[in-house]
């Protein structure tokens, strides 16, 4: 008789009404959100504060260049000593006051100049503020040695270089990051999944022992099939539960950005900003349709047909472990200790992912983890955007899957014998001794 | 057929370590058949490879002349020991699914459990979930799912612990009633009082193998050791005591009576006949009392297992 169906069901539906569940469907995205519209609020208010900054430049080569922005104002002072200057800058609670002594020899104004402020002044303030002494002072140096600033000016020459695979294809540095953000995207969408609902598989294997139902249910079904429903059961729920996060995360964000006025966009840390100064370069300027020619550039159909294949088998992998444990233990305090070995490859595959794959996706530790079956999911899924071999995704699938089957078949004679063991906390050891029995 | 389930030579080990070694029994259709035994003798991975849990090394299981297979776990009803429920799931809901797996159809099970719960009187535990029932209320629950699907051979695993005497006797009740419908039970535990009461035929398990089996009342007669509880009333009960100690092999008894008589347990050799001995009791004195001293279950139990 075949009541996968009917396992499944239940544990679908158990899953998807238990309350916390709901709670957690719901109010997470909501946290997130509200989270994330903090944070841009917060990071929006100190962007908006305007900061006074006071000059005195004694050298008198650079009071010209100290423009008002949006973010800083500059009062320049004149004919005042430096000690009243900065009681001056006390008094009016400016920002702080920037002093550039008088210069004789251009080669040492480094020593010369001075910023002075009651708490320390913000990391973009300061290299804004070098950065504009310093183009300015370069130019004053190259204008006493002669140099004709317009012709350096005009002489200047960009490149912007295309890249392009030896089959003709071209790419750019746009692809790059859209095939980078899929790639780990997709693995660590894997990653976490796993690591959620793996967790919820072994605790519901773990309850049906505590509870003392397992025997009465495996006395009308067998034990694989009772995992395997609980396994798909449990990732329906999960499947379910992401989709709505997408779409509830998806229509906050746009009910808060339209409502507040914040544009999450504009979360900018002082990395972001200078990376924006960067794109704001003619040149490099990131455009939509740019974006978009990366992403049908990518090698779409083999991205969803792999992914859908990785995803599964590495999912099914890994949690009919999850169920094994739960079956190997009584209750989650020992779960421990066999959860590090199967955390550990999964670890390991999402590090080489963010830190090999993005250097080098094609080199020698990518594509042997990219075939290892504990990692090769996660590592294959990030490398797959950057074109890999139809040759070694198959290889690499019929590994995966022989494994998966191999795992499957010893997680099932674990869970068959632990789910009627009870007491003491079973060994590796008794565990190798349970398969023969 | 007569037996509806035969158990021929199974053997299970587990590891090193022998659960089971060349058992067999035989449980006549429509009885009462008592699996009994001292604590990790073998009885529970008998009943799991009853129920097709555990594939038994050797030996061979027939249910109704056919060899045990898939199909037949719907002709099995099994209470285990270790039992119980899914906590957070409601009764109505759980009963319904757990009656699916047996194979009843949704409508088949609604219905038959609507019959039971009126039966019990607890349809209106229906939306509860079983965290909130006592532990007597979801035994009954168990019960209930246990027997719904009609299966040919029930087999109850302590049936009646967590249950108060009330509801021990309506489950005992429903046990028996159960059985005058056609159903074989095979019944585990450790209360002898309850298989004295309900089994036709028994089986002992010690140490993996199987010591003893048969109809009870066989074994009973088997086990029967030719005594005789006496009580006498005499004028000198020393010195008939002593005359009687000399003719027979006697030991004291206690039972309760209106005088005060002599007491004894007076054990026959083969070839003595009790109708002898109770004329020679009569001319020593007036007998008040005289039965045959049947063994109870409960001292073949431990008679049996001490000896092994």
């Amino acid at each position: 008789m075949n009541h996968l169906p009917l396992i499944i069901k239940r544990e679908y539906l158990t899953k998807v009404k238990n309350k916390s569940f709901i709670v957690m469907t719901i109010l997470s995205p909501m946290i997130m959100i509200a989270l994330i519209a903090v944070v841009a609020y917060l990071s929006q208010l100190n962007n908006d504060k305007v900061r006074n900054i006071s000059v005195l430049d004694e050298s008198g080569l650079v009071q010209d260049i100290f423009k008002d922005s949006e973010k800083i104002k500059y009062d320049v002072l004149k004919g005042i000593s430096l000690e009243n200057a900065m009681l001056l800058s006390i008094k009016s609670e400016t920002y702080g006051l920037l002093h550039i002594a008088k210069i004789e020899d251009l080669n040492t104004v480094s020593n010369h100049v001075k910023f002075y402020s009651e708490e320390s002044p913000s990391i973009t303030v300061i290299s804004d503020l070098e950065d504009q002494l310093e183009s300015k002072l370069t130019n004053i140096n190259l204008q006493n040695n002669g140099v004709d600033l317009g012709l350096i000016e005009s002489s200047k020459i960009k490149v912007n270089m295309i890249q392009e695979s030896f089959e003709g294809e071209e790419t750019s540095k746009i692809d790059s990051i859209v095939k980078l953000i899929f790639g780990g995207a997709a693995g660590y969408l894997l990653f976490m999944f796993i690591i959620i609902y793996g967790n919820m598989i072994m605790r519901s294997v773990i309850e049906e022992k505590t509870s003392r139902i397992i025997e009465v249910i495996i006395s009308s079904v067998k034990p694989v099939q009772l995992m395997l429903g609980k396994i798909i059961g449990t990732s329906l729920a999960g499947i379910t539960q992401f989709v709505i996060w997408l779409v509830l995360g998806g229509l906050l964000m746009l009910i808060v950005s339209s409502v507040l006025g914040i544009d999450f966009a504009q979360m900018q840390s002082p990395q972001q900003e200078m990376m924006k100064q960067a794109m704001e370069n003619p040149e490099m300027s990131m455009k939509v349709q740019d974006i978009m020619m990366a992403f049908f550039n990518m090698p779409l159909t083999n991205l969803v047909v792999a992914f859908i294949l990785f995803f599964i088998s590495g999912y099914l992998l890994y949690s009919s472990l999850y169920a094994a444990i739960g079956a190997a233990v009584d209750n989650e305090t020992d779960t421990q200790q066999f959860l590090l070995p199967i955390l550990m490859p999964l670890i390991l595959a999402v590090y080489i992912g963010i830190f090999t794959v993005i250097e080098d996706p094609h080199g020698t530790v990518s594509t042997v983890f990219s075939f290892i079956p504990l990692t090769s999911p996660v590592v294959m899924l990030m490398r797959i955007p950057f074109g890999v071999p139809i040759w070694q995704q198959i290889v690499s699938l019929l590994f995966l899957v022989g494994t998966f089957m191999g795992t499957v078949w010893f997680a099932a004679k674990i869970y068959r014998v632990g789910i009627l063991m009870y007491g003491k906390k079973p060994s590796y050891k008794e565990l190798i001794k349970w398969i023969k029995y | 057929m007569k037996n509806l389930l035969e158990v021929n030579q199974v053997s299970k080990n587990f590891g090193a370590f022998k659960a089971l070694n060349q058992v067999s029994i035989s449980v006549p259709k429509g009885s009462i058949f008592g699996l009994l035994g001292p604590n990790g003798a073998g009885k529970t991975t008998l009943i799991r490879i009853i129920n097709q849990i555990t594939m038994p090394d050797e030996g061979t299981v027939h249910l109704d002349g056919e060899l045990l297979r898939d199909t037949h776990i719907k002709d099995i009803g099994y209470l285990p020991e270790e039992r119980g429920l899914y906590k957070s799931m409601k009764v109505g809901e759980q009963a319904l699914y757990l009656a699916q797996l047996k194979g009843l159809t949704h409508s088949e099970a609604k219905t038959r459990l609507k019959y039971w719960f009126d039966r019990f009187d607890i349809s209106d535990w229906w939306n509860k979930k079983i965290q909130e029932l006592s532990k007597g209320m979801a035994q009954k629950i168990q019960f209930v799912v246990t027997v719904l699907h009609q299966p040919k051979l029930l087999i109850f695993d302590e049936p009646f612990s967590g249950f108060d005497p009330i509801n021990a006797n309506i489950i005992k009740d429903e046990i028996l009633r159960l059985r005058e419908e056609g159903a074989t039970v095979i019944f585990s535990t450790h209360r002898m009082e309850s298989v004295e009461e309900l089994c036709d035929d028994i089986a002992l398990i010690h140490k993996s193998n199987k010591i003893l089996a048969g109809k009870l009342i066989d074994v009973k007669r088997k086990y029967k050791a030719n005594t005789y509880e006496v009580g006498i009333r005499a004028t000198n009960k020393e010195l008939l005591q002593t005359e009687l100690s000399q003719k027979f092999d006697i030991s004291q008894a206690s039972f309760k009576t209106l005088e005060d008589e002599l007491k004894l347990n007076i054990k026959l050799s083969d070839s003595e006949k009790p109708n002898d001995l109770l004329s020679y009791l009569g001319s020593r004195g007036e007998v008040s009392h005289f039965v045959e001293l049947i063994p109870s279950v409960n001292d073949i139990f431990i008679q049996t297992v001490k000896n092994h």
